[in-house]
């Protein structure tokens, strides 16, 4: 396939998990304020320091610099702000914006759900306005996951699939990286490990894996390590590594070809052969490792399969 | 670029005369049939003017074409109507059937009603296509051939030479099957008398088909009454003639070629389309950038590395092809593409230089080249017009610019128009400095009062005023015409500018079907002709599976 499609489809399937997934990390994060409204700075703080944000327009005082950070700022910058791709809009915004361009590979049906989310941004914000974001997440989760659906039972599993689910797989990981961060939120009643679970539709799961026993280190383990469940840290990286597999027409007699493989698959087995205590012990770093493969094999996977193709899709045009 | 909409003639003006030509014969077919008096209150207030309407021959006479769609709209009152007219622009904008003006997609507006064309009526206007496509396909082979029409004094040697779009560089270039017109738009408008008349040809890269298969559908949905009595010829079979034509077109020797579509990308206003008909004929739809030239042939970028593409379904224009030969800053087209083509190692379609066919002077002579080439008489006159460059025609055109429709040669979108009843004195003065200054760079018509289809406006129906693109497709030896067409419908009232940038709307076209066997009917190609003789045989089907103990879960 053209490669400048190829690019595109990768980009559709990132940027319809991140969609979902930021509204999953922001529902927690505003949930908590709601709860306790005094840790509003500091955890609007943290959040863009998990979504890897600059902060703009927030006014300088003696404080520092971001001190009138609220919730305003986070409505604005990570969920309405058309502009930018790592705010929920703009994902989608950018999602639509692929599969415009690469519409002869993508299925009418998935074009047709992301067209049409893209049609209701404005009035699903409207109504969030009136009756809190919590719906607005809500409905970005059920129309990405449509979507998902959709290119699921629409698409042959031919390079355009892979190349979608392997930028989802990317980015899945990436975000379950930046989930986990938010553990380090702070107040009183900053998110739980249960908390986690839930937003990312795992309790249910995990509970019955674990027959009920909910410690910190099992859940730990079941979002980093479990290996049947498709949200867990491990799960995505070998989900990708698949799909690199199937494209790059498998091994070769030496190690691994792939630079985007082989940043994957040592990313992986860091956290295989590690136990969770281990991996707890160092989470931080351990995390921000995953982060750097997933941006390092992006890098990598451009070089080698959308070599020429060095343009910015969002943010043109409607 | 050329965009898709195309120049349309029209006006009509408060003050005018009226239309000096000669009356000609009402087709026979027109004639009412039938007198209702019951017709909904829909039509109640529906006004006549002086432009031929398609349905009604006066208050409440109906053409008998038309009576199963008044049987349909009957059934609706202003409410179900308007809510039909806001689902079929709802249903356009969610499937992203849009074009692009100044960066924004629009919906093309489809109206509700469907214009209707019957067989007999078909029969003529589509000869009457294929024969132009014949006429201007032999023309282009001339032209960039021995020149016999100039030898023979049937087009003087200064028209061609002249025109904008004439290419030096598509001289030596021979299509591979001799075609160079693999797909045409043909614009038609009807008279005042009910005539078809052509009133231009367009051979470069004509677009619209979309809407034409996009509009069947929408309209199949939105008034499923109307398709439930009458047989229409379907419209989808398009892209698979398309791309037989083009593997047709396929450079010698090649047994399985690769076509591919060139897009000038997501923000050209056609590009829905391009993208519906690369989907629909499984092709790649490309950019310039996917393609690259090595060795004198042209490959595109793919995950595979390198892939050789056999032809180009090109729509971008001539200058944007090729930047070594044309525009050096276009970065549409892809660089040697044309000195691969000269090569016979790509073939390009349409070919480059078919502008010359369209040049509106040239229409002028498209009758005579009918006569020269093909030994036949037109089936459907043009409009009349003026060659200003004769000092004759001058003359008299510029005693009259504010009676006649002036259009530069080379337009198109219905740029640069003047339409001498509507237009301010001023206007018509600058308008006579520009034609003394370049008479080559103008032609001029006749005002034609294009003929009237009821359309939904607000919660009313009255009549606006329509033109006619057939598509035809030629794949060396036939030439094929999709039935029907696009209607463009110009809706501001008294309007006769039909172009989609200036308020311009669409109605499904329906060419009636002749009778036919019940098994062959709605389908030109009978492909699935031997499946059905399998199902025809006895079959028990299964019931679907209802899951274990279904029934007793339910009586507990």
């Amino acid at each position: 396939m053209l490669s400048r499609i190829a690019e595109s489809l990768f980009w559709i399937g990132r940027y319809i998990e991140r969609a979902d997934d930021t509204a999953r990390i922001l529902d927690i994060y505003l949930q908590q304020i709601l709860e306790d409204a005094s840790v509003e700075r500091a955890a609007c703080q943290s959040l863009f320091e998990v979504m890897g944000r600059e902060l703009d327009g927030a006014e300088e005082d003696d404080d520092g610099p971001a001190a009138t950070i609220g919730v305003q700022h986070v409505l604005d910058q990570l969920v309405y702000d058309q502009s930018s791709p790592s705010s929920i809009t703009g994902a989608l915004f950018a999602a639509r914006i692929n599969a415009r361009s690469a519409r002869d590979s993508v299925s009418s049906e998935l074009w047709e759900a992301l067209n049409l989310t893209y049609l209701e941004l404005d009035e699903q914000r409207r109504r969030a306005e009136r009756m809190g974001p919590h719906r607005f997440f809500q409905w970005v989760r059920e129309r990405t996951a449509l979507a998902a659906g959709v290119a699921d039972s629409t698409m042959s599993r031919d390079e355009s699939w892979r190349f979608l689910v392997l930028g989802r797989s990317i980015e899945r990981a990436d975000m379950t990286a930046r989930l986990i961060t938010t553990l380090s939120a702070p107040g009183a009643s900053g998110p739980s490990w249960t908390t986690l679970l839930r937003s990312c539709g795992a309790y249910e799961a995990y509970l019955r894996t674990y027959r009920g026993r909910v410690t910190d280190l099992t859940a730990a383990e079941f979002l980093l390590l479990d290996r049947l469940f498709p949200r867990s840290m491990f799960f995505s990286l070998s989900l990708a590594e698949d799909c690199l597999n199937w494209l790059g027409s498998g091994a070769g007699r030496v190690g691994t070809v792939d630079a985007a493989h082989r940043l994957l698959g040592r990313a992986r087995t860091a956290m295989e052969y590690r136990g969770v205590d281990e991996m707890v012990s160092d989470l931080a770093n351990h995390l921000e490792g995953i982060q750097s493969a997933c941006a390092d094999a992006t890098l990598a996977l451009g070089t080698r399969y959308f070599p020429h193709a060095a343009i910015a899709w969002t943010g043109k045009g409607a | 670029m050329r965009q898709f909409h195309s120049a349309s003639l029209s006006a009509i003006g408060a003050g005018w005369a009226g239309p000096r030509l000669t009356p000609v014969s009402v087709n026979d077919s027109e004639t009412p049939r039938s007198y209702r008096s019951d017709v909904a209150d829909l039509f109640a207030e529906y006004p006549f003017g002086r432009a031929w309407d398609e349905m009604f021959v006066s208050a409440g006479v109906t053409r008998t074409s038309y009576e199963p769609v008044i049987a349909a709209v009957q059934t609706l009152d202003a409410e179900d109507l308007t809510a039909r007219a806001e689902g079929l622009a709802r249903a356009f904008l969610d499937r992203g059937v849009t074009f692009d003006v100044g960066g924004v997609e629009r919906p093309f507006p489809l109206d509700v009603i469907p214009r209707i064309i019957e067989a007999a009526e078909w029969e003529v206007v589509s000869a009457g296509v294929a024969q132009r496509v014949r006429a201007l396909e032999a023309f282009l082979a001339d032209v960039y051939g021995a020149r016999q029409v100039v030898a023979d004094g049937v087009v003087p040697q200064r028209v061609l030479i002249t025109s904008k779009y004439f290419e030096r560089q598509a001289a030596g270039i021979d299509p591979a099957n001799g075609v160079r017109i693999h797909v045409a738009g043909i614009d038609l408008i009807r008279d005042e008398h009910g005539r078809f008349r052509v009133l231009e040809d367009n051979v470069r890269v004509p677009s619209g088909v979309s809407y034409v298969m996009e509009n069947r559908r929408a309209t199949m949905q939105a008034l499923p009454e109307l398709f439930s009595s009458v047989r229409a010829r379907q419209v989808s079979d398009y892209p698979g003639r398309l791309l037989r034509a083009l593997r047709k077109a396929a450079p010698r020797g090649v047994a399985d070629p690769t076509v591919a579509l060139l897009t000038p990308g997501a923000y050209n206003a056609a590009y829905f389309e391009h993208a519906l008909l690369a989907r629909t004929m499984g092709v790649e739809l490309v950019e310039g950038r996917d393609l690259v030239c090595r060795n004198n042939r042209v490959m595109m970028r793919t995950t595979d590395g390198e892939q050789r593409v056999d032809v180009i379904y090109r729509r971008i224009d001539d200058s944007f092809m090729d930047p070594v030969v044309f525009r050096p800053d276009s970065a549409l087209g892809c660089a040697g593409v044309l000195t691969a083509a000269r090569a016979g190692n790509v073939t390009i379609a349409n070919a480059i230089g078919n502008g010359v066919a369209d040049d509106k002077l040239l229409y002028t002579y498209v009758p005579d080249l009918v006569r020269y080439f093909l030994n036949e008489e037109p089936i459907l006159p043009n409009v009349d017009t003026y060659r200003l460059e004769e000092p004759d025609h001058l003359a008299e055109v510029i005693d009259r610019l504010d009676e006649l429709v002036l259009k530069p040669v080379d337009g198109s979108g219905g740029k640069g128009i003047v339409i001498g009843p509507q237009a301010e004195r001023a206007e018509l003065e600058e308008l006579r400095q520009k034609v003394l200054a370049d008479p080559r760079g103008w032609i001029a018509q006749q005002v034609v009062h294009l003929s009237t289809v009821p359309t939904v406006i607000g919660d009313k129906i009255l009549p606006r005023h329509v033109d006619l693109r057939p598509f035809a497709i030629n794949d060396g030896d036939d030439v094929w015409v999709l039935p029907g067409g696009l209607t463009r419908v110009a809706l501001p009232e008294g309007s006769l500018v039909v172009n989609s940038s200036q308020g311009g709307g669409s109605k499904d076209t329906l060419v009636l079907d002749l009778p036919r066997s019940p098994f062959a009917a709605g389908s030109d190609e009978g492909t699935s002709e031997v499946v059905r003789q399998q199902l025809v045989a006895p079959m028990q089907m299964r019931q679907p599976d209802p899951g274990p103990q279904f029934g007793q879960a339910d009586q507990q």
